[in-house]
């Protein structure tokens, strides 16, 4: 009787923990037909609710939530009496990087996949948007090409289509789908006037030395292969066979993320706002003091909360992309006097590009390219049903505000539309049906890549300014950082020419065709 | 963990059968070298101006007769059902006289070795891509660059979403080219089913 009694109390209470929190144990029950092969245990046929606490109908329940209660009061199990946030990022880690975006991630795995120990070090990417509505890795247009005029440049988008082509042998996870890519092997199509054909030549001389496979149009020849372009002012043109194309943002990135996340790197959802540092001063060869400084901790702030983490690590990679220029001025970069290294800030900041999608049902077929017109114009092709996505560089004076995504359509109507028409005679007649903005990470000092350490900061590498490639060269970027970070030297590709000397030495490293 | 094994034995031994064969290339010249890559791994040739193929055996012996023929060009490869892949078409590199090449049911043929193709844009008059599971529409929009082609046989691709629409742009793509696609289901029925 007194039995009876003890275990009645015994099911107060845990009626009670039941009740309030316990959801994932009436989860975990299974489905076991009852005999005669008729309803699992818990579906019930009435339609009211129970007018009494029964002990015995939700018996699954009650022996799950007893068996997890006995489990936590045993030693080794992470009950606490205090809640604490399960998003909270670990209080240490070896190397944080700033930024989950295909970059920040593409570093991720690839410090992991070099590292000889299997879990020697703790890697964690802090991302401020779960959603990634303003990252620029998602609005991106999503192109690859090797036709650029810079050698670096070159082999980052060859290296790159090398890693997309054996995408799975390097990003599949055991027992889940294999990555598909989408990628579309149509080409980029350059067009070059008679002022900057001489450029595109010398580029094409380039490329094909460096084994990108290119090919030179002239115009007559152009028009052979493509009836439906003007070719009205176009000298030469410049076609891509092989290696180049588009493809999906959004598969690549959470490629990168899955096979990071088998591999142990951690994910953390919020905003790197603080940074604890502590402050060496050096006296440079003219007498001048430098301050250097070390980061010891990176604060990381929740979303939406009040709530943070201080995570104190070795080593912070910063692929914030748009907005590392912000980050990089909160550890002091830009803000001392002007003429000294204190005073010369990071040169990355976000600028707002439009992307608009249209429909032209009798445009350019399956061969279409990414053509680029000499004028800036871009567009390509968007799935089998007539849509193609198209846009411009607007001009340094006109660039728009960036405190926001909205979408100007005057500028369609305006600047994009009449270029295209001009060049594309079936676009006199299209429709837009939708339109998105996302930002570069634009370099104002010459529109390339910073790959390296700031001479000011002992254990920050930068990986950013790609300024419209950084989704095109992220694979090969991410392996430069790594071999930097755990080599001390880049192996593989020498990109010595991105780091932050020619900033600093005010060298600009120009590349041509910057779309 | 052996399931990270076994996968990367199986890619291993595709890169091995797939490896570029320089030393033969070196020795008897890239004709040779192609046509022992081709039977190396199960395929058959014909040369220019005869009419025998050199094949393997179902055993994967064959002849080495080919060595006869120094200076012959080849002209037509059947690599159907072999593991050919993107690496492994290096060594077919310098075949200015393809003119036929048959892949039919080759599980390693994807986007990328499709764009590869372009090396022979000259010469190929005729292509058969049937039953390779791994091709998708954007790799049949690399097949732009082959200007003389003339027989394409594209059926049986299970990865292609509306083949329907997909084989009328590749007919709108290639003007001089007869377009060869069965086995896709290209009835009207589901749309009218949908809008009823």
């Amino acid at each position: 009787m007194c039995a009876w009694r003890r275990l009645h109390g015994s099911v107060q209470t845990l009626r009670g923990s039941v009740t309030r929190g316990s959801v994932a144990s009436t989860s975990v029950t299974q489905r076991q037909p009852g005999w005669g092969g008729g309803l699992p245990s818990h579906q019930s046929l009435s339609t009211g609710g129970a007018l009494r606490n029964d002990f015995f109908k939700d018996l699954e329940a009650q022996l799950a939530a007893m068996r997890q209660k006995a489990m936590d009061a045993l030693p080794g199990s992470s009950w606490t009496p205090f809640e604490i946030n399960p998003n909270l990022p670990p209080e240490t880690a070896d190397i944080v990087i700033v930024g989950g975006g295909v970059v920040g991630w593409s570093i991720a795995y690839w410090l992991k996949q070099k590292e000889k120990l299997s879990k020697g070090m703790r890697v964690l990417v802090v991302e401020r948007d779960p959603t990634y509505s303003q990252a620029s890795t998602v609005l991106s247009a999503g192109g690859i090409r090797q036709q650029f005029s810079l050698l670096e440049n070159i082999h980052l988008s060859l290296a790159s289509a090398d890693f997309m082509r054996n995408i799975n042998e390097h990003l599949s996870v055991v027992n889940e789908d294999p990555v598909d890519l989408q990628f579309n092997q149509s080409g980029y199509l350059f067009l070059a006037s008679e002022e900057v054909a001489h450029i595109m030549e010398q580029n094409y001389n380039t490329q094909r030395m460096s084994g990108a496979k290119v090919s030179l149009l002239s115009q007559h020849q152009l028009k052979e292969k493509f009836p439906w372009i003007n070719t009205e002012g176009v000298v030469l043109a410049s076609y891509g066979l092989e290696n180049e194309g588009w493809f999906d943002p959004w598969t690549l990135l959470n490629a990168f993320r899955r096979k990071a996340i088998s591999l142990g790197v951690i994910q953390c959802f919020g905003e790197v706002t603080n940074f604890k540092y502590t402050t060496h001063v050096r006296m440079t060869a003219d007498d001048e003091q430098m301050d250097v400084r070390r980061i010891k901790s990176v604060k990381v702030q929740m979303p939406n909360s009040m709530e943070y983490q201080p995570v104190e690590c070795a080593i912070v990679v910063n692929a914030a992309g748009a907005f590392s220029g912000r980050l990089a001025e909160t550890l002091g970069i830009g803000l001392g006097p002007k003429d000294s290294l204190a005073g010369i800030p990071v040169p990355v900041e976000p600028r707002k590009r439009y992307v608009y999608v249209v429909h032209c049902p009798d445009g350019p077929g399956l061969d279409t390219p990414f053509l680029i017109d000499y004028s800036g114009v871009y567009f390509r092709r968007e799935g089998l049903g007539g849509n193609y996505i198209c846009g411009i560089s607007p001009e340094e004076a006109e660039e728009p505000d960036t405190s926001n995504l909205d979408v100007d359509h005057q500028f369609f109507e305006d600047k994009v539309w009449p270029k295209l028409a001009n060049r594309v005679p079936a676009f006199e007649k299209l429709k837009v049906t939708s339109a998105w903005a996302g930002f570069y990470d634009y370099n104002t000092f010459d529109q390339n890549g910073i790959i390296g350490l700031h001479p000011l900061i002992n254990n920050m590498y930068f990986a950013t300014g790609f300024s419209g490639h950084g989704l095109q060269h992220s694979p090969a970027v991410g392996r430069a950082v790594a071999e930097l970070i755990l080599d001390g030297e880049f192996q593989t590709l020498d990109l010595k020419g991105f780091s932050f000397r020619r900033i600093l030495a005010q060298e600009p490293m120009l590349e041509r065709n910057i779309v | 963990m052996l399931l990270n094994w076994r996968a990367k034995v199986g890619r291993d031994r595709l890169q091995r059968k797939n490896l570029y064969y320089g030393y033969t290339r070196k020795f008897y010249g890239p004709e040779i070298a192609s046509a022992y890559y081709i039977l190396s791994l199960g395929g058959g040739f014909r040369f220019v101006g005869q009419s025998e193929w050199f094949r393997a055996n179902s055993r994967g012996k064959f002849s080495w007769e080919f060595l006869n023929y120094k200076d012959s060009l080849v002209e037509e490869v059947d690599m159907s059902h072999t593991v050919i892949n993107y690496t492994g078409l290096s060594n077919l590199e310098r075949q200015q006289h393809l003119r036929t090449l048959k892949l039919q049911g080759c599980p390693e043929v994807d986007d990328w070795f499709l764009a590869g193709l372009h090396m022979f844009q000259d010469s190929l008059e005729e292509l058969d891509i049937s039953h390779c599971t791994q091709i998708t529409a954007g790799g049949l929009a690399a097949l732009r660059n082959l200007r003389g082609l003339k027989r394409l046989n594209v059926s049986y691709l299970p990865k292609i979403s509306s083949p329907g629409l997909v084989i009328i742009l590749l007919e709108e793509m290639l003007p001089h080219c007869q377009i060869t696609a069965e086995g896709y289901d290209l009835s009207l029925r589901q749309a009218v089913e949908e809008t009823s």
